[in-house]
């Protein structure tokens, strides 16, 4: 009898950091599984966001560099202007991405960069210690909205996949969750997709992966899924939001 | 090869594809904006890349990203971009990443004004982003220099696996001057193989690299900050450049002066030596490192009785100056900025003053 199931090669053997419940374990493996199955350990660059999956480079077996806050599409754009043979990742935050560094992801999506983004919303700052992020939900609380957040004062969510499929240029815009097995098999299936298209140089493309935070938002790792579900979904709506045609 | 009239941003850009550099990252701002405008023509002719980034913060981590990959690249900005591209430079000097950042130096602080200073020296030389930290900055006192600086950055930035910096002003970036571009300075691009994040196909040992700057373990960061400590060490044997200048007769001061600063207290002390009097000049060409030694030993001369430096800010390089001559002779201050420029009368006027 075969091997049923074994860990991708991009993968390395280290015990995680993630809290229990966190869902980055489940995008990490299946980052790991699409470059696996792309044949591309070998000439792909990671670049590591700051927040929790600053240390993401310590499960991921191939080159990795690390950003500063936000910084991360930059430095994709560095890497793949002067090596555009290299298969180049930011896997980002959503404190990372949308907040601090709105203006770098804006004007890569912009220039058509053809790297690959892997954005992690769970709508909070979890490395800081749950601070209320660009993606906090209103009267969702965090250590700096104690009461819950006011959008009289702080605005809207902002839906980044919305946003930047708002851009002309053409691109690969998606937003997938990793709540449920079917959803994680989707998900799988849009950053498969997301790194073909770079692999045939094609756009840039950003896949959005509604998680939890089960630690900072309080909750037991089910409650989390399931609150994830109820409360993030309806504003969040899954589905590609733009494909490159 | 024979002498061609350029100015010298554009010559600082011809000589960063001499020096075999070909991706150049940037954002527009006074006064260096002609370094871009000659690059976007010339790259494409080099198969080389050229790219507008949306802010400096952005050029910079670009810098960051294509250094890590091994690629030698370029940035040119003034003042304020430096401000912003600091932040990165703190990342790529923790990260021991080759990288040659251009400053035409305009007046400051704020948006400040368009004309040429000498305002960023301490930013320069002493960190302008976080932590413990240093360019190596070569300080160009014309065109010509600016194009073997320029050459010679990458070369050095490789050698030490950091940022490199020319610190030049709006003048050097303006006014044309004959160069030549000398072939020795260019040189073959080292072997990084051992660092650089390119693909593990590219390497026999197909191990991973990794270019990081975090380390939450305090040993670890201990002792990426000796390892830093220890380059920077290194250049202060290996790296030092100076001019003396008219150092052989018996001086009775001595100015220090850096950059296109240097070229007025030039005909100064010239105008000076027929009336009979004699100044020298200690110039760094390297003001970090800095001649510390050469200093001193000029300044400390029997017949040197003071030393002035004068200096297009309000009195920055003078600190480093007054450490190094260690209160053996007076240390005074002269300088203009805002893009006034100290005139050789006026400097005379000074010297006679202090005999």
């Amino acid at each position: 009898m075969g091997k049923a199931f074994s860990k991708p090669n991009a993968l390395s053997d280290t015990m995680t950091h993630y809290c229990p419940g966190c869902t980055h374990g489940i995008v990490h493996r299946l980052v790991a599984e699409v470059i696996d199955e792309l044949g591309i350990q070998g000439r792909t660059v990671g670049i590591a966001p700051v927040g929790c999956a600053v240390l993401a480079y310590n499960y991921f077996n191939f080159d990795f560099q690390e950003a500063a806050h936000g910084r991360a599409p930059a430095m994709a754009t560095g890497i793949k202007r002067v090596r555009p043979d290299l298969i180049v990742f930011t896997y980002q935050g959503d404190g990372d991405l949308a907040s601090i560094g709105m203006g770098e992801i804006i004007h890569a999506a912009n220039r058509g960069e053809k790297f690959t983004t892997i954005f992690i919303n769970n709508a909070i700052y979890g490395m800081t210690g749950g601070q209320m992020a660009p993606t906090t939900m209103p009267g969702q609380r965090a250590s700096t909205a104690p009461t819950g957040r006011n959008t009289d004062l702080t605005g809207m969510p902002i839906r980044m996949a919305n946003l930047l499929s708002q851009l002309i240029t053409p691109s690969y815009i998606t937003r997938q969750a990793v709540l449920k097995p079917q959803q994680v098999n989707k998900t799988k299936k849009a950053i498969k997709k997301a790194f073909e298209y770079q692999v045939e140089g094609k756009c840039f493309s950003l896949v959005e992966v509604i998680s939890t935070c089960p630690t900072n938002w309080g909750l037991t790792p089910l409650d989390s899924l399931k609150w994830a579900e109820e409360k993030l979904l309806p504003y969040y709506e899954l589905g590609d939001y733009k494909i490159p045609e | 090869m024979a002498k061609v009239l350029m100015k010298g941003n554009e010559a600082i850009a011809e000589a960063a594809i001499r020096a075999g550099c070909v991706n150049y990252f940037a954002y527009p701002i006074t006064p260096q904006s002609e370094v871009a405008e000659y690059l976007v023509k010339r790259l494409p002719e080099e198969g080389g890349v050229f790219l507008q980034g949306e802010s400096e913060v952005a050029v910079g981590y670009m810098i960051f990203g294509a250094a890590a990959a091994g690629e030698r690249v370029m940035t040119t900005s003034s003042s304020p971009g430096i401000s912003l591209m600091s932040e990165s430079i703190s990342y790529i000097a923790a990260a021991n990443c080759p990288a040659v950042f251009v400053n035409i130096v305009r007046g400051g602080p704020g948006l400040g004004g368009i004309l040429p200073s000498q305002g960023d020296y301490f930013q320069a030389t002493k960190g302008g982003g976080h932590g413990d930290y240093h360019l190596l900055v070569l300080a160009p006192d014309g065109v010509q220099e600016a194009v073997e600086m320029t050459m010679q950055a990458f070369t050095l930035a490789e050698k030490y696996r950091g940022p490199v910096m020319i610190l030049g002003d709006g003048l050097i970036g303006q006014m044309m001057e004959p160069v030549e571009f000398p072939d020795n300075l260019k040189t073959e691009p080292s072997n990084k193989d051992d660092w650089a994040t390119n693909g593990m196909d590219t390497r026999k040992s197909k191990k991973r690299n990794l270019v990081k700057s975090l380390f939450l373990n305090p040993t670890e960061l201990n002792n990426n900050n000796l390892a830093l400590k220890a380059k920077y060490d290194q250049m202060k044997r290996e790296e030092i450049q100076f001019e003396a200048y008219n150092t052989d007769g018996d001086y009775k001061v001595l100015i220090t002066s850096f950059g296109t600063m240097s070229r007025v207290c030039r005909t100064a002390i010239d105008l000076l030596k027929e009336e009979g009097i004699e100044v020298a000049m200690l110039r760094p060409k390297t003001v970090f490192p800095f001649p510390e030694k050469a200093v001193f030993d000029a300044a400390t001369k029997e017949s040197c009785k003071a030393v002035i430096s004068i200096e297009m800010n309000m009195g920055q390089m003078v600190e480093d100056v007054e450490r190094c001559v260690k209160g053996q002779r007076p240390v005074t201050f002269y300088g203009e900025c805002g893009g006034d420029i100290p005139s050789p009368e006026k400097i005379i006027e000074i010297i006679k003053a202090m005999i």
